[in-house]
Formats: C-alpha cells, structure tokens, sequence
C-alpha cells in the first residue's frame, strides 16, 4: 500500500488552522503505521493536540536550523509515538512529507522509536520509558548555565509515570527550580496491557506533582485553546517546574480506535486505515 | 626478588586532581555525583568551581539522563559514583540515553575491584569492564597509577564521545616515573617491558603484580614482557596480535570478573588473528568479601605469585 503523503507546511496561527494542522496529522499517523504495518498509533492520537500547538504555536525552533542555540527543545520521553513526533517534524518542514512513507523501513531516518543520529529535529533518542524528563533537566540546567533563554518541554505518558526515574527527576527538578522546563503527561489512561488504573494506579497524580513541589495543572489535552492557555501559563511560572497533566483519550479521532486498548501497539489494517482516513476528511 | 613497591595516591586521588586541573583550563567540564563526592574524589572539583559542580542526590540513574541533556547541550559532563552503581543502577539510562545515541558523557567509577576492602562485595566493582564494554560506541578505560591517571584524564575530556574509566580506592604502587612520562592514548597499550618468552597483560593495580611477576620469573631465566593495557576497549589489537605472535603464550591479568572483561576481549582477538595459548588471572566467577586488600588481592588470586604461576601454566601449553 503506497499512501500519497500531501501535507501543507504554513505555519498555523489561529485555532482553526491549528484543528486543521491536527487533522493532518492525525491523517499522517494513520496513513504510517499502516503502511509499516506496525507502530503505536493510539498513544500518538492521544497526544497530537499538545504536539500541535508546541510544534506549531509555541515553541521557537527552525526547521532549517536544527542545530540553533536558542531554539526550544522537545523531548518525546514516549518514544513509541515516534508517529505523531515525525509527522509533526514533516509538517514544520524538517524534512519532505512523503519521507513518512520509509517509516520504520531498513536504513530510514524514521526508525520505529525516535534516532536523534538519524534524523536531525529529534533532541534526544528514547524508546527505554521514563528516561525523557532526566534529559530534559539537563537541557534546562544547560540553559541556565549558558545563561540563555529556550524552554525545555518534554512529553511523557501516564505510564511512564510508573518509572522510579520519572520520580528521581522530580524531586530534582523542583530542588533546582527549574522553572524553564515544562512536562506534559499524555494521560490517556492506558498502557500497553491494561487501563492504567489496573496496572499500577497513580492517581492522584496531581497530588502527586503537587507534593514534588511543581506548579500543576489539569486539563483537556485535546482542546487546542485549553492546551495553548495551559502551554502560556507554564511559562509564566517562576522559581519551579510545571507540569500539565493533559487528559486525553487513547485513538483520539478515529471512532474505534478511541479507548480501543489493541491499537497501543497495533496498526490498523488497510482497510481500517482507510475507514480511519475517510472518518478523518470529515473533521 | 619481587619489584619494591614505591606508593602513589589512589588512582581515585589521582582523578580528583586532574578533574579540578581540566575545569582550569576547559569551562565546557561540568562534574556531577551521586552524594559521594568525597569518597569519588570529585569533591577537589566540586569546591573549587561549585558552579560547575551538580549534586544528584543517590540518584544515579537521573544523574545519567541528567548527564545526557548536558553534553546534547555542548557541555562535557563527568559523571562521578562508585564504579558497581555507577555500571549496574545506570546500565539503562547508559545504554539509551548515551551509548545508542553517542552522546558525549564520561562515566568514572571509583572503589573499582576487591582492592576497596573492608566494605564488602556490594561496593567491590568486579563486573563494570564486562558492563560497560557491552555498550556500543563506549570507551572502557582503567589506569594503574597515579601518573597514567593525570595524562588519561584531559585525553578522556578531549575525545568525543562516551568513556567509562575505573578508578581505585587505595593507594596504589608507582608504575611510572614521572622525569620519563610514556607517550599515553587511548587504545594504545603501553609495552612497560619486553621480554621474549611470553606477554603478560595488564590494567589496573595488576599492572604493578605483573612486573613484580616478571621480575620473579627473571630469576627462574624467563623473560616475560608486560603490557599497561589501559584501554580496554577499544583494545590495541596491533600491539596484542604482535606480542602474541613473538612470544606464542599470553596471560591477562585485571581485579575482574573472569568473564567479559580485559581477558576475554583479549581472548577474542587472539582467536581470531592468531590462535595462542591464553591463562587468565581474575576473579572467578565469584563474589569477594570483607577484609583488607592486600588479603582480598591474596585470596581471590590477584598478586604476583598467582601471575608467575599462570606464566608457568601457560608455558607449559605453549606450541614448541
């Protein structure tokens, strides 16, 4: 199955562009994970919305320049949404659209979790879960060594927050103040075999952040404005981290891919992509 | 007649000097430890440039990421904890976020060996040559004194990508003289002696055993030669192969774990270029315990004697 991979690359501006970037890219998911016949979609739905608006509204970075000092950075901790992470890329004009097509393909910059050798625009390379935040602290304390002014975000999942590192940054980046760095958790509710409310129950995990002593706050991860307004309120934060506990529903967009715990790890078939595809042009 | 031991600081002593010396003249050198600045010896550093210097807390596995998104910033970050934690509880975060996208982080394991003595078997590091040199892209460093230490040091800031280097906690008998430096690199052995009967490799405090073993064996009319075998990986397969094929019997010698380290890498070449026979001095496959070193080094087979009699092993195999 060959997919023509025709996205626009403008720069969005008002949330009505912005819906329309995320349709795209909800598209581009789809159109990847089908053609690898492999891939996380679910988790990469979950968390287009905070994608979107990091990559096309907020965050300061040069698809020609990826190498530019003062550019934001951004950390996907979850590297299994190597999708949405890629799609994203392509859109801002890192590299050609129609590379999406060579995910997860030998030799391919696009490699099934994030390569940072391999593909300039990603920061850091991931797929071993709860190690992005750590990263990232470094990245902020880097900046505040270097006495610049880029922000570090970090997208990590509600199951990442299981891992005993996720907690070892925490506590650190709250004692070190480091109110340059911003975490969104994609919390979906699911992780790979069950709900996370069944497999280690974290709740309440605003509580949780709170305790740690980062500003936190909790809101609809696919509500673009919501996203954007959470995004700008972290950055006025002084003297500690934030945190936005973005809640979100797994396969968000597709009807039977949402809260369908199979599509964690599972690409749709052609025929569900194309089911996925035609839901999609109706947005 | 056995070598007299002239001492030196502990190669760990040695470090945290060369470390405040390299943050005098490269500002990119950040130190970072996991509440064991003082027994790594990155405590020299940590008050002479307190900016530089980040405390993790007993979180060696933050401490690693930490590291990474420092040196993916242009830093050169040095992370500092006993060698055991710093191979066994970071070996993930080493493996992602360092090794696989060769990310320029140098890793320092002090308390290397059985040599820490009276602490025990946790804190006794016998499987981080093995550990470390597992990881693609790394460099596994272990030096034998205090003079080899000082020149390693500003080379391992200098390279670009990830380094482990063991360092020890007790003193530790001079190898070098320092009016007659070597010429030190990374992944050159140093041939300390030549001798045409067999060739005796070494890292780490055997480096001193194996020419006191040499010297031993002089007086029974064998004349071993002796290699500082720093760098173990990558190993210095031309100065190997070429003792290997003049003398035809080799003995590896490291305060190991008998599998995956010093010996087996060497062990793997010499099968594969020219097939000679091998005697291994290292611990064997067991954990050590309490007890001062030189009786730990006694017990679990690591001095001179032990070398001289692997020598005799060895002769005994070798091809006539």
């Amino acid at each position: 199955m060959i997919i023509s991979m025709k996205v626009s690359q403008t720069k969005a501006v008002s949330i009505s562009e912005l819906k329309k970037v995320a349709t795209e890219i909800r598209k581009n998911i789809i159109r990847m994970t089908a053609e690898a016949k492999s891939g996380h979609p679910g988790g990469s739905l979950s968390a287009t919305e905070v994608v979107v608006a990091l990559y096309f509204q907020v965050m300061r970075h040069d698809p020609k320049n990826p190498g530019w000092a003062d550019r934001d950075r951004f950390i996907m901790s979850k590297g299994h949404a190597s999708p949405v992470l890629y799609a994203a890329l392509a859109h801002s004009g890192y590299f050609p659209a129609k590379d999406l097509i060579n995910f997860r393909k030998l030799e391919s910059p696009l490699q099934g979790h994030p390569d940072r050798r391999r593909l300039p625009g990603v920061e850091a390379s991931t797929g071993s879960l709860g190690q992005g935040l750590s990263i990232g602290i470094g990245m902020a304390l880097a900046r505040r060594l270097q006495k610049k002014d880029y922000r570090t975000f970090v997208v990590m999942s509600d199951g990442e927050m299981n891992e005993g590192q996720t907690w070892e940054g925490a506590a650190f980046a709250a004692f070190q103040k480091l109110d340059h760095l911003t975490l969104i958790v994609d919390f979906n509710k699911y992780q790979l075999s069950d709900a996370t409310a069944q497999i280690l129950n974290m709740e309440s995990l605003a509580e949780k952040w709170k305790s740690f002593n980062w500003d936190v706050q909790e809101i609809d991860g696919h509500d673009l404005e919501a996203v954007l307004k959470a995004l700008e309120r972290a950055k006025q934060v002084k003297g500690k981290p934030a945190v936005i506990i973005a809640h979100t529903v797994k396969g968000k967009g597709i009807s039977f891919m949402e809260n369908n715990n199979h599509f964690h790890g599972v690409a749709p078939t052609a025929e569900e992509a194309e089911r996925a595809l035609k839901e999609l042009e109706g947005k | 007649m056995a070598r007299e031991r002239k001492m030196g600081m502990a190669t760990r002593d040695a470090y945290g000097k060369a470390l405040v010396k390299l943050g005098e003249t490269n500002s990119q050198v950040l130190v970072l430890d996991a509440d064991l600045s003082k027994s790594t010896k990155s405590a020299g550093f940590q008050s002479k440039f307190p900016d530089r210097f980040i405390e993790c807390g007993i979180a060696e596995a933050n401490m690693a990421g930490i590291a990474a998104g420092l040196a993916l910033s242009g830093f050169v970050p040095f992370i500092n904890s006993f060698a055991t934690f710093l191979m066994s509880k970071t070996y993930d975060q080493l493996r992602m976020s360092v090794a696989f996208p060769e990310v320029n982080v140098k890793a320092v394991g002090s308390h290397g060996g059985i040599s820490v003595g009276e602490d025990g078997a946790s804190q006794q590091s016998i499987e981080d040559f093995a550990l470390a040199a597992s990881l693609p892209n790394f460099s596994v460093i272990s030096p034998c004194d205090e003079y080899s230490t000082e020149a390693l040091v500003p080379q391992i800031a200098q390279s670009s990508g990830p380094v482990f280097m063991r360092t020890g906690r007790p003193k530790t008998p001079l190898v070098y003289d320092p009016k007659k430096p070597p010429h030190f690199e990374i992944g050159k052995g140093i041939l300390l002696q030549d001798g045409q009967d067999v060739t005796i490799i070494a890292n780490g405090l055997l480096v001193f055993e194996a020419l006191s073993a040499a010297d031993l064996l002089a007086e029974e009319g064998i004349k071993a030669a002796v290699i500082d075998m720093h760098t173990i990986k990558p190993l210095d397969e031309e100065l190997v192969i070429a003792q290997a094929k003049k003398t035809n019997a080799v003995v590896s010698c490291e305060e190991h774990q008998i599998y995956g380290g010093l010996g087996s890498i060497v062990a793997k070449v010499l099968s594969e270029h020219c097939p000679t026979p091998i005697e291994f001095v290292a611990i064997q496959d067991t954990f050590a315990e309490s007890g001062q070193p030189d009786e730990l080094l006694e017990k679990y087979g690591l001095t001179a004697p032990h070398i001289q009699a692997a020598v005799k092993r060895v002769l005994k195999r070798k091809k006539k």
